[in-house]
């Protein structure tokens, strides 16, 4: 698929709504509906505000009033003070919506879920006392008889809905080119999960960051607009509870994550609830903050990810329903014998590392080495320590002694898309895919690594998806795999990171008979090309023909280690793991 | 201004905090139970206050004046905020939390912060219309007269203690301490205790838990409209009052620890105290954002600690 091409099939669609908007706000005379008419572009890019940031982030933001009524101030304070046109105004305005994103999201994406949500509220609310101090209850933008144009004072109302619609569709362009971008997929994959995205080379907070700086920009840019529109500036009006809810609910209400849904969330509500206050505003003084609390609430209840989301949905179903039978994986041939490897230096060496929950000792002194080129098993008993090695491994737990050199770097307590990015892949015991991705886009999310150029990164990752199998079925939503095919989606996420070692927990838990073969062959296959592999696994007459040596934990330290054979004969492994029925020699026949 | 001069306006401040710090207190506590039980962010508290404040305003009229009136009313919120706090949960809340909400995204987390913030915004306005945009109060025979504590260190220091506010926290303090014993030694409390800690193993344990959820919001949205119920006594209020009081009480329960009683009364006392004291140091305009500050603060420094322990992400 082309970029370029597919880049103009979304701007199409813009474009032609742009054109059916502008005629209509061309042929409509009424200046209350020319109001309107702006206002529904400018609440639009409130929500394509929020939704760059909220929307592709997962992260709930009660707190954009604080952008826009920055941006909406300054504008306002610069045109009194200085004399300052907005035109130059409101560009700055944007900036300096941009700066306040980074000011806040610096501390502030130390925290999760609940509490994200809530500091995110006290931002906007704390500065709204802030200006009402400053003496600025309202503030009134000066009317300019000489150059009105140049102040951005137009007698013909229907210029400002021009204006509006301009940076409305200048936003949606913004986020479809976003959307389809590395933006969009890394964000999408950290929204839906955080710690696979990280372990995938994708660093949170940096990409965070980025999000709420544009988000921030674009609010305080239209905040600035805003004040013009109005003339007038009230902290409540900027900063108030009702700006926030807002742009999250015509956001919410069209489908988050979406070009579209912000849209069509201000063009039905913002109309509704404006005429609804200009019919009913006398005897109902509310009816603006009802309409916006009831649609949301029923989005909520009907359509909890929006409009968009609903119809793409039913859409996708009816599209799965007639390619339900998706030819099955192929099994990649099993065409290079392990003895064809070559067992190298030392690629990873940990030493005495330690990891205590409370008072239990996870890992209590665990050293170990893995040559380049080896396959390593692990193995031992439930709650031996083998996943909280492979979370020391790879940066999710940090070590509370000893250290851990790979590559002739130590990389003890580094955080875990730096660790992938050194060339540590891993996969996880409970498969861990970004379920609302296609199989490609999965890859592609772990191939940006090494490669931020987008065209080559859908090389790595359409050869990743060939090493493992899978091209056949690369345009299906993870969510509808089989166990193996993701156990092989896992494998090919952590491949398109490029790693030199590959982490692998307990890839053949679940597997029929045939999966272990077709996961084996693969894992069997990459090792000869090259990558060293440390692979956690119970099932041990699949880790006796893989593995060239094994290691056994129990209760947080390395019990024993050597050559398959030699284990399945210690009587120490047989007592702690295996049991008695290994003591008859034939097993690892079997 | 010479020492003894701040000295009293420091000792004046402290008493006022103590005073409205006990009713934030209680406020907190309704919070603290619907967080520790339901782990439901309900935006929608604040405004669920503001009922009870204009529930308490109705009753006090509907009492016929009396010099117990106002607390009487106060005290006669908590049932009637209970009912709609219980309707609230069964038509709306109970959809997308307890055991249906992990269907969805994020646990339905952010399901259940938007439809207790759309509750609001109906509330908040629907509010603006029923009860007008005005802000009225409720005088209790008590507002206007203090004990005077002094005169200290040779008359030159004085401290009055309103004898309205004084009521009003200690009917909060009552308040608290009921709910305490109730939660402790009744077979609800149990049963929501149980529920709290873990509402998988308490089904199994023939727990109704979609039922303690719901007796859990009503009882925390009414333990909160008794404490507005109280505040509605000491400043004046209008539909929109509730937001503020979202921050206050979030600060409170935050500062305080979740899921603990007694940790959210406390909390919510020393966010009364802030409050207060901050005007010695801040014009009064900044009253809120001080708390905000402070607010702020404590999820920014502690972020670990507030969930109760340190989770890792895997």
């Amino acid at each position: 698929m082309s970029t370029a091409a597919s880049s103009r099939r979304h701007a199409v669609p813009i474009a032609l709504f742009g054109v059916a908007y502008a005629l209509v706000t061309l042929a409509t005379g009424n200046e209350y509906h020319q109001l309107i008419l702006t206002l529904v572009p400018v609440w639009a890019v409130m929500g394509l505000s929020w939704n760059l940031f909220s929307g592709y982030s997962g992260l709930v933001s009660f707190g954009h009033a604080a952008f826009f009524g920055l941006g909406a101030y300054f504008v306002a304070l610069a045109q009194v003070q200085w004399g300052m046109t907005p035109w130059i105004g409101i560009p700055i305005a944007g900036a300096l919506g941009g700066l306040a994103g980074l000011i806040v999201g610096l501390p502030t994406f130390r925290l999760r879920g609940h509490y994200f949500a809530l500091a995110m509220l006290a931002y906007p609310l704390a500065l709204l006392y802030v200006f009402e101090w400053l003496g600025y209850q309202e503030l009134t933008l000066p009317m300019e008889r000489e150059h009105p144009a140049a102040f951005m004072q137009f007698a013909d109302h229907r210029v400002y809905a021009l204006l509006a619609l301009a940076a409305m569709l200048a936003s949606m362009w913004l986020t479809s080119v976003l959307e389809r971008g590395r933006f969009g997929l890394v964000l999408t994959a950290m929204k839906q999960d955080e710690a696979a995205a990280e372990a995938a080379g994708i660093d949170p907070r940096a990409w965070k960051l980025r999000a709420i700086v544009l988000s921030g920009a674009l609010a305080g840019a239209i905040g600035g607009f805003y004040a013009v529109v109005l003339l007038v500036v009230t902290p409540q009006a900027v900063f108030g509870m009702l700006v926030s809810s807002q742009a999250l609910i015509v956001a919410m209400f069209g489908g988050v994550g979406t070009v579209w849904g912000p849209v069509i969330g201000a063009v039905v509500l913002v109309p509704l609830s404006e005429l609804l206050h200009a019919r009913l505003g006398n005897e109902i003084p509310g009816i603006q903050g009802v309409v916006y609390g009831v649609a949301i609430i029923a989005v909520i209840l009907l359509a909890p990810d929006g409009v968009v989301w609903k119809l793409r949905d039913l859409r996708q179903r009816r599209a799965s329903a007639a390619n339900a039978n998706v030819a099955p994986t192929a099994i990649v041939a099993d065409d290079a014998p392990a003895s064809a490897r070559t067992i190298g230096p030392t690629l990873l060496e940990v030493s005495g590392v330690s990891i205590a929950f409370g008072g239990l000792k996870a890992l209590d002194g665990v050293s170990l080495r893995v040559a380049t080129g080896e396959i390593l098993g692990i193995i031992g008993p439930n709650g031996a320590g083998k996943t909280t090695l492979f979370n020391a491994l790879n940066g999710f737990l940090r070590p509370a002694a000893g250290s851990i050199v790979f590559d002739g770097r130590e990389i003890t307590g580094q955080p875990p898309h730096r660790i992938c990015a050194a060339g540590v892949g891993r996969t996880f015991q409970v498969v861990r895919p970004f379920r609302r991705m296609t199989v490609f886009e999965n890859v592609l999310a772990g191939a940006f690594v090494h490669e931020p150029d987008e065209i080559r990164a859908r090389t790595i990752a359409v050869d990743a998806l060939d090493q493992v199998g899978l091209r056949a079925i690369e345009s299906v939503s993870a969510g509808g795999l089989s166990n193996r095919d993701l156990r092989l989606l896992e494998i090919a996420r952590a491949l398109a990171g490029r790693p030199k070692l590959l982490l692998l927990d307990e890839t053949l838990a679940g597997l029929d008979t045939e999966g272990v073969e077709a996961v084996l062959a693969v894992v069997k296959r990459l090792a000869a090309r090259g990558t060293t592999v440390v692979i956690i696994e119970h099932t041990m007459p699949a880790m006796v023909r893989l593995a060239d040596r094994l290691v056994v934990l129990d209760h947080g330290a390395v019990l024993a280690e050597g050559a398959p054979e030699a284990i399945t004969r210690n009587p120490d492994v047989i007592d702690a793991y295996l049991g008695k029925r290994w003591r008859t020699g034939d097993a690892v026949d079997r | 201004m010479d020492a003894a001069q701040y000295a009293e306006n420091f000792l004046q401040a402290l008493t006022a905090g103590l005073l409205t710090g006990a009713i934030y207190g209680l406020m907190c506590v309704g919070l603290s139970l619907i967080f520790g039980v339901m782990r439901v962010i309900n935006f929608a508290q604040g405004d669920f206050m503001m009922l009870g404040m204009y529930a308490a305003l109705y009753a006090t009229a509907w009492l016929g004046g009396g010099p117990a009136a106002p607390w009487i009313a106060a005290l006669l919120a908590g049932p009637m905020i209970f009912v709609v706090g219980v309707l609230s949960h069964r038509l709306l809340i109970s959809r997308v939390t307890g055991l249906r909400s992990t269907a969805l995204a994020a646990d339905g987390h952010y399901a259940q912060l938007i439809l207790t913030l759309g509750l609001a915004l109906i509330l908040q306005n629907g509010g603006l219309t029923v009860f007008g945009s005005a802000p009225v109060s409720i005088a209790t025979p008590l507002s206007s007269s203090a004990w005077e504590l002094g005169p200290l260190l040779g008359d030159r220091i004085s401290v009055f203690v309103n004898q309205g506010q004084t009521v009003g926290a200690v009917i909060a303090l009552l308040a608290v301490a009921a709910f305490v014993v109730l939660m402790n030694r009744s077979r609800l409390g149990k049963s929501l205790r149980a529920a709290a800690d873990n509402p998988v193993a308490a089904i199994y344990m023939g727990i109704d838990v979609e039922r303690a959820h719901r007796l859990a919001f009503g009882l925390g949205v009414a333990i909160t409209a008794v404490g507005g119920g109280l505040l509605a006594t000491v400043y004046p209020f209008q539909p929109y009052i509730g937001l503020e009081y979202v921050i206050v009480m979030y600060a409170g329960v935050v500062l305080g620890g979740l899921g603990s009683v007694t940790g959210a009364f406390a909390g919510g006392l020393v966010i009364g105290l802030v409050q207060q004291l901050s005007t010695l140091v801040l014009p009064n305009q900044l009253q809120n954002t001080a708390i905000f500050v402070v607010f702020l603060a404590v999820v920014l420094l502690r972020p670990q600690g507030l969930f109760g322990r340190a989770a890792r992400r895997t």
